[in-house]
């Protein structure tokens, strides 16, 4: 394991980045800072700059508006990170899968500038808190 | 004195729709104001014309999440306009339940994220707190915290089961003195009454000439309310009143939700006391041609579909109007003449959950310093702190520590 996955695995800091979402996954990250979830007393922050961030949490489905800005800060978060695609708009696109605005799933556009990059896959509509955390778990035991 | 240029957005990672501003600014006083929207367009009108009417009711429903049971009521509605059928009674009820619950659950949202704008960190927490109750409820009583899935063309998809009415009643007392305590403690705070009175103050004559719906008109003096004017599902069946006051300042738009918020208690305690047994679905199979409309008050103000039929199985043409569209011009009556630590306050106070970690950028002289929407709720709290000296309030630091500055701090 290098130096920088075990410093990845110690507190996770998120970045929030909404491509287009309905908000209803983000108000549910939202829900995780309050008190009944409360995630901070596992170290995982909601951070204000992707150049922060060890991780980022993507939301809603890739419009062409939004396609580059969510490269752009793909790009800006130090690496190794890991992306989390929640609800089921950002992992398949879900019911504007046939939008005429639609870029593509957010997976493939990622993984057209780093083929390499960490996917953690959070369905649902939307995904409840516990299964946002359940997935962030896994994914640091999974490193 | 040197005009500059603001642009603030354009889209807010965190909550509802993206919108761009520019803001020009003399020294700290707005003077100007520009508006784009367009941003997170999901095409969800020209998608609608390719579904089925059954799964139109879903699509709707992912235009906002927060929102997310006015949409599908204003649809069925504009269906059943079409098809001229009436919802049996039960489900009228069973409407009216979800939509109040819905209009509780957003409001404390907003309450709390305007907490955390002004730097009470603990009024966003309590809110957020006393909120999970009625997602509980909700996960109760549709199956889902966020998206219902109740609504139906003819009735409703779920009915409310015997068992869950004890529970709902249970939360709705437990919730009641909780909000009673905001309207108590919130709005009798004397540093609340020095940062929110006479801010951003929306006239009735702007809010007229606006077209502002919901809690937006409302604070300013116009009793604006689609469940009160064209009532429909069961809201002419209980006994509730409509929240008007008169300043039109941010103060007022704070009142209005909280006190909002007891009435929508009232309607849903009102809905299960009289809400008679029978069936939920009146069976609307096809849909003729026709055109029709439907309307619901969302959180925000009133919801508009419009849905046009050939007789097929889709809609030949369907239009969204969602009140955050009628609300946000109104941001250049408010914002204009006040200073930049207010906007960020001006512009949440009509709820298009302006959350903002996007950047904007303050271009003087040619060079350009970039500010992020956490430095504008910086200077948002710092006026706060600056009203708590002049009243003479030195108290401890008892806000949780701001998230977002914290790695620099290191």
């Amino acid at each position: 394991m290098s130096i920088f996955t075990k410093a990845l695995k110690r507190s996770i800091w998120v970045y929030h980045v909404a491509a287009s979402p309905c908000n209803n996954c983000d108000i549910e990250i939202l829900d995780l800072l309050t008190p009944r979830f409360d995630v901070e007393r596992f170290g995982i922050l909601l951070v204000g700059s992707p150049r922060h961030a060890d991780a980022l949490l993507v939301t809603g489905y890739i419009n062409r508006h939004v396609a580059p800005r969510v490269v752009e800060v793909y790009r800006q978060t130090p690496k190794p990170c890991v992306v989390f695609a929640v609800g089921t708009c950002a992992c398949s696109m879900g019911i504007f899968a046939k939008s005429y605005n639609a870029a593509g799933p957010l997976d493939e556009l990622i993984r057209s500038v780093d083929p390499e990059a960490l996917i953690v896959y959070v369905p649902g509509c939307p995904p409840k808190p516990e299964a946002i955390i359940s997935a962030v778990v896994k994914a640091i035991s999974a490193l | 004195m040197k005009r500059t240029m603001i642009p603030l957005g354009p889209y807010h990672p965190l909550l509802e729709e993206a919108e761009f501003f520019q803001l020009y600014v003399e020294g700290e006083t707005v003077v100007d104001m520009d508006l784009r929207i367009g941003y997170q367009h999901r095409a969800i009108e020209k998608l609608s014309e390719n579904l089925h009417f059954d799964q139109v009711t879903f699509l709707v429903e992912r235009i906002c999440g927060i929102c997310s049971t006015s949409h599908p009521i204003a649809y069925v509605q504009a269906l059943e306009d079409i098809a001229g059928v009436e919802p049996p009674e039960r489900a009228k009820y069973i409407r009216s339940i979800v939509g109040e619950l819905e209009r509780i659950h957003s409001h404390l949202l907003w309450f709390g994220l305007a907490g955390h704008f002004i730097g009470y960190n603990t009024v966003f927490m309590w809110a957020w707190k006393y909120r999970e109750p009625v997602l509980d409820i909700f996960e109760r009583i549709t199956g889902n915290r966020n998206h219902y899935a109740v609504m139906k063309p003819g009735g409703v998809r779920r009915d409310i089961h015997p068992d869950d009415v004890p529970e709902l009643l249970r939360m709705l007392d437990e919730l009641e003195p909780k909000v009673k305590m905001f309207v108590d403690v919130a709005l009798d705070d004397p540093v609340l009454h020095a940062r929110l009175k006479g801010v951003g103050v929306l006239t009735r004559e702007d809010a007229i000439r606006y077209c502002a719906l919901g809690p937006t008109a409302r604070p300013s003096g116009v009793a604006i309310d689609v469940r009160k004017d064209h009532p429909y599902a069961a809201y002419d069946k209980v006994d509730w009143d409509i929240v008007v006051m008169e300043e039109g300042d941010v103060f007022a738009k704070a009142a209005v939700r909280l006190l909002e918020i007891l009435e929508s208690i009232k309607i849903v305690r009102g809905c299960l006391e009289k809400m008679p047994e029978g069936p939920i679905d009146a069976g609307l199979e096809e849909v003729p041609p026709g055109e029709g409309i439907g309307h619901h008050e969302a959180p925000r103000g009133e919801v508009f579909h419009y849905v046009r039929s050939d007789g097929g199985n889709s809609p030949v043409r369907h239009k969204v109007r969602a009140p955050s569209y009628m609300n946000i011009p109104t941001f250049k009556a408010t914002c204009i003449g006040q200073s930049v630590a207010d906007v960020a306050l001006i512009t949440a106070s009509v709820d298009p959950c302006y959350c903002c970690t996007e950047r904007m950028m303050v271009v003087r002289d040619g060079k350009g310093r970039t500010m992020g929407w956490n430095e504008l709720v910086r200077l948002s709290k710092e006026k706060t702190e600056r009203i708590k000296r002049e009243l003479g309030m030195e108290e401890p630091n008892w806000d949780l520590p701001e998230v977002s500055f914290r790695r620099g701090e290191r």
